[in-house]
């Protein structure tokens, strides 16, 4: 079936199954900073925005996604890069399969939470898995990057 | 030295960090076909029949193959130097199945729907076996899980029996002087006993196994997969398809994570035999399922470790018994039971006695392969253990006990022969650096240590403790690993870095670079790295081991010494002067004797195009000869709930030597990611299977891994101030080091917080809970 899709600003049509979650649908259509690394919605790894708000692409069907406005990171490459900047400069940038997701949902928490404390911090991303950093220094990242003492 | 030691960004971060498409899945062509592997339902049983007629007959299949289709070429997957220690105990597709999960047949289709639905449609008659699911009833178990094992090519240093399921046995029994092991412990004042358990565990890489292939115009096979070992998997799937190593080309993209979970082959076979027999593009990405109960994990050991010692806490003879779960293939059999020994006993270099003794199994669960420590984790989890279990029994300060046994500068230690020139105790090798006597006294700095031992109570259901342990790993095997980097200069004055070696996310392109940069006495702005590609870099064995900042980071060196020379030879022709008469400031050549001066940017133009044309390409290798280990310390403090079990680990402590850190800020963010996987492997990965060898946690949702809410921990990495004569600019390793030791410094915290004793990993609430209601009962 074809459904209608707003994705980074610009209207697609695009031809969907049924069952069919974004994270595919998105991949097949070159949108490829969105990652996938589970089936049960537990790594975040395929975070997006979905009017503004961070949502695991890999639970959300396309068809849901009708008449909403989707960012995919490649949508908000300046702001992924001003986040980025952040992970990079404190080296948590490890192998990198989870810092797409990631950077998605600190984009998110930034537009929800003002000032976050270090626990914010931590709840807000605790979907967001990470095998390779062990957190801590992705935390010094985050708190540099909003300012967090 | 200007690059050296400096900690600049990933070379490749901020690709990684703004979502460039640079993974294996993002690159393969999209009209790949999708090739999904039939798995096996059953832990251990034969094919009477497989009929794939109906199979075929869906409209958008490919091919569909079997054992029958498959070459009868024994081989192993375990991605190790060649030959493999390890024996070829495995096909591509096998009649026999021998765990829950094993490959039945290879479906290619136009899309993942339609390969799926045709696996339904494939009918197999299985003869079921009873499995073997128990790693301790293993060992001469009536089902033998390798009974047809004619063709294969047993390793005869890893002496294994077949019919016994032993996929390896390893020994070794050293003592000084005339007497034995066993009259030494007849002279200790105290002699303890303690086994200690470890589980399963999964790598959980975030990128799960995946490769695709396709021929190119020469009709030769391309792989692209996310892999720790593109040369090993030239030759391996090479030969598993009968085919040589001239005919494949592998190439690494970025990869997500691997942690030795990608030193073992998985996903390469299936795309590339697709490829072979149909011509098309292919590719394999294994679900998070399939990368769960197909992949490999950590060898789960029992030790049972025997110590003794003098009453002023002198340690006199150590004693190792293990008994490992390889699994139903036996890829990392010796390479990770020996291991568990000689990379700890090192460590107390002052015995008198050493004695070391191991199985690797076969069972039918998924097979173990090469995890992160490899080994060493479970050999220091059982020697540490023992250790602060012989401080609290002669009532010494568990540091204090350290102090007194632990290698030192400048010391030799047996436990360095055995692991690298094997029994050759001519000449015993010395630990050129050790930084471990600096690490344990800033590690107790840095924990309050001496305020904090054993323990503080909170609150009336809350206590706190301490607890420490040692670490040790190798760089690199000596005499087996070798590396090699080539460097080129170009026009305008730039340089490329050609390397085999394998960035796994580690950051090693960068700080390779970094290495070249210095060799070769330039900024590190002028290098271009390119890796991973085995028609275009030269050889490298790939990351594993702890090898790479070691064994390829003194091949660079001698490839940037290279380079210099080679530049002043040629500036020299170019000024036409001679070199001795060259000043080189990193930019340009001066020539003393006229005063001219010649630019890279000039040099590398001129030596490109038109007359003066020179290509200045090196390349250097090296063959570690020694093991040039790395040595940590760590110290955590954790909180026990005594109503809930619940152990959190409010500070932890890491002080590392790796010799120079060539890296400060990747080494450290290196540290803290191991010291958090050990964390998980002591308190909360779980590995279960049920009765039949399912296992029943084979998702992110069941198998745990920590999470950012599980890390609330205060953690301090810092590093010695040591210098290793034979690394490149002093540096040793640090990958697999940092893992180690968390277990065994968690497990005596809590006992020193309240005094029960948990020997088997992972230390659950339930456990402490169920420990301490024993102890209450006594
Ligand atoms: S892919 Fe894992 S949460 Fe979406
Ligand atoms: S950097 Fe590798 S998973 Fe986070």
């Amino acid at each position: 079936m074809q459904i209608k899709l707003n994705i980074n600003g610009s209207d697609k049509t695009l031809d969907v199954k049924p069952h069919e979650f974004l994270v595919e649908v998105l991949r097949e259509n070159g949108y490829l900073g969105v990652k996938k690394g589970c089936e049960t919605g537990n790594c975040g790894l395929c975070t997006i925005l979905i009017d503004d708000k961070p949502v695991l692409s890999c639970s959300y069907l396309a068809v849901r996604a009708e008449g909403k406005k989707i960012t995919t990171i490649e949508g908000v490459q300046a702001e992924a890069a001003e986040v980025g900047s952040f992970l990079v400069e404190e080296g948590v940038d490890q192998c990198g399969y989870c810092s797409p997701g990631l950077v998605m949902t600190i984009i998110g928490m930034k537009k929800e939470i003002e000032n976050p404390t270090e626990d914010d911090i931590r709840n807000y991303l605790t979907n967001n898995l990470c095998r390779c950093t062990g957190y801590v220094g992705q935390l010094r990242a985050i708190k540099k990057l909003m300012g967090v003492e | 030295m200007k690059a050296v030691n400096k900690p600049i960004s990933k070379i490749d971060g901020m690709g990684l960090v703004t979502g460039k498409p640079v993974y294996t899945d993002d690159l393969a062509p999209k009209d790949a076909l999708i090739v999904k592997i039939l798995r096996s339902p059953h832990a251990f049983a034969k094919m009477k029949d497989i009929d794939v007629s109906r199979a075929l007959k869906v409209p958008g299949v490919e091919c569909v193959l079997t054992w029958k289709d498959i070459p009868r070429i024994p081989f192993t997957r375990s991605g190790a130097s060649f030959p493999e220690p390890a024996s070829y105990d495995s096909y591509i597709l096998d009649e026999y199945v021998r765990y829950v999960g094993d490959s039945v047949a290879i479906v290619a289709a136009v899309d993942e729907e339609t390969a799926e639905k045709a696996m339904k449609m494939i009918k197999v008659d299985y003869e079921v076996f009873e499995p073997v699911i128990d790693f301790e009833k293993a060992i001469d178990h009536p089902s033998v899980i390798h009974p047809d094992h004619k063709n294969y090519k047993p390793n005869a240093i890893i002496h294994p029996n077949f019919d016994r399921n032993v996929a390896c046995e390893y020994e070794y029994d050293w003592s000084k002087g005339d007497k034995g092991i066993d009259e030494i412990f007849a002279e200790c004042d105290v002699v303890i006993e303690n086994t200690t358990y470890n589980q399963a565990q999964e790598h959980a890489m975030m990128e799960t196994h995946r490769s695709y292939t396709y021929k190119d115009m020469h009709g030769r096979l391309v792989i692209v997969s996310s892999t720790q070992v593109p040369f090993h998997v030239r030759r391996t799937v090479a030969r598993s398809l009968g085919m040589t190593p001239d005919q494949v080309r592998v190439i690494k993209p970025r990869i997500g994570g691997g942690f030795g979970a990608k030193q073992n082959l998985q996903a390469e076979f299936y795309p590339a035999a697709v490829t072979m027999r149909t011509g098309k593009p292919a590719k394999m990405i294994f679900s998070r399922v399939e990368n769960t109960i197909c992949g490999t994990t950590r060898h789960r050991m029992r030790i049972d470790t025997k110590i003794g010692a003098m009453k002023d806490g002198t340690i006199r003879a150590i004693d190792m018994e293990v008994l490992s779960d390889q699994g139903a293939y036996g890829e990392h059999s010796k390479t990770t039971l020996a291991p568990a020994g000689y990379k700890t006993i090192p460590l107390y270099n002052k015995a008198d006695a050493y004695r070391f003794h191991g199985y690797t199994a076969y069972t039918n669960l998924p097979t173990a392969g090469a995890f992160r420590g490899f080994g060493v984790t479970q050999g220091i989890f059982a020697t540490e253990s023992i250790v602060n279990k012989l401080a609290h029994e002669l009532d010494m300060d568990p540091a204090v006990i350290r102090e007194k046994n632990m290698l030192k500068e400048g010391e030799t230690s047996v436990g360095f022969n055995l692991s690298t020139v094997f029994d050759d105790l001519s000449e015993l090798q010395t630990a050129e650096s050790c930084g471990l006597e600096q690490a344990v006294k800033r590690g107790k700095e840095l924990i309050g240590w001496d305020e904090k031992f054993p323990k503080k109570e909170v609150s009336s259901s809350k206590v706190r403790g301490v607890g420490m342990a040692l670490s040790m790993q190798g760089s690199g095997i000596p005499n087996i690993d070798s590396a090699s980097a080539t460097i080129r200069f170009q026009e305008n004055g730039f340089f490329t870095l050609l390397l085999g070696a394998t960035d796994i996310g580690t950051g090693s392109d960068t700080i390779l670079k970094q290495i070249a940069a210095d060799a070769i006495g330039i900024s590190e702005d002028r290098i271009r790295v390119f890796s991973s590609d085995t028609d275009l870099t030269p050889f490298d064995v790939g990351a594993y081991a702890s090898s790479t900042t070691y064994v390829t980071g003194n091949a660079v060196i001698n490839a940037g010494k290279l380079a210099r020379e080679e530049l002043f030879k040629q500036a020299a022709r170019l000024l036409e002067t001679d070199v001795d008469s060259l000043e080189f400031d990193g930019d340009k050549f001066t020539d003393k004797k006229s005063g001219e001066v010649l630019d890279l940017e000039h040099m590398g133009t001129k030596l490109t195009y038109g007359k003066f044309q020179h290509q200045i390409e090196v390349t250097g290798s090296y063959v570690p000869y020694k093991a040039a280990s790395p040595y940590m310390a760590c110290f955590v403090e954790v909180e026990v709930d005594t109503e809930t079990g619940i152990v959190e680990v409010p500070n932890m402590v890491g002080v590392v030597d790796c010799g120079t850190p060539i890296n400060p800020k990747l080494a450290k963010v290196q540290t803290e990611g191991g010291l958090i996987q050990g964390l998980g492997l002591a308190l909360i990965e779980k590995i279960s299977y049920d009765s039949r060898g399912r296992m029943t946690t084979d998702s992110l949702m069941e198998y745990k891994i920590p999470s950012r809410d599980d890390i609330k921990t205060n953690l301090v990495v810092e590093f010695t101030d040591t210098y290793e004569p034979t690394g490149p600019y002093g540096a040793k390793s640090i990958g697999e080091i940092v893992l180690n030791p968390t277990p065994p410094a968690i497990q005596d915290a809590i006992y020193n917080a309240t005094g029960i004793w948990l020997t088997d990993l992972p230390m659950t609430p339930e456990k402490v809970l169920k420990a301490l209601k024993e102890k209450k009962n006594k």
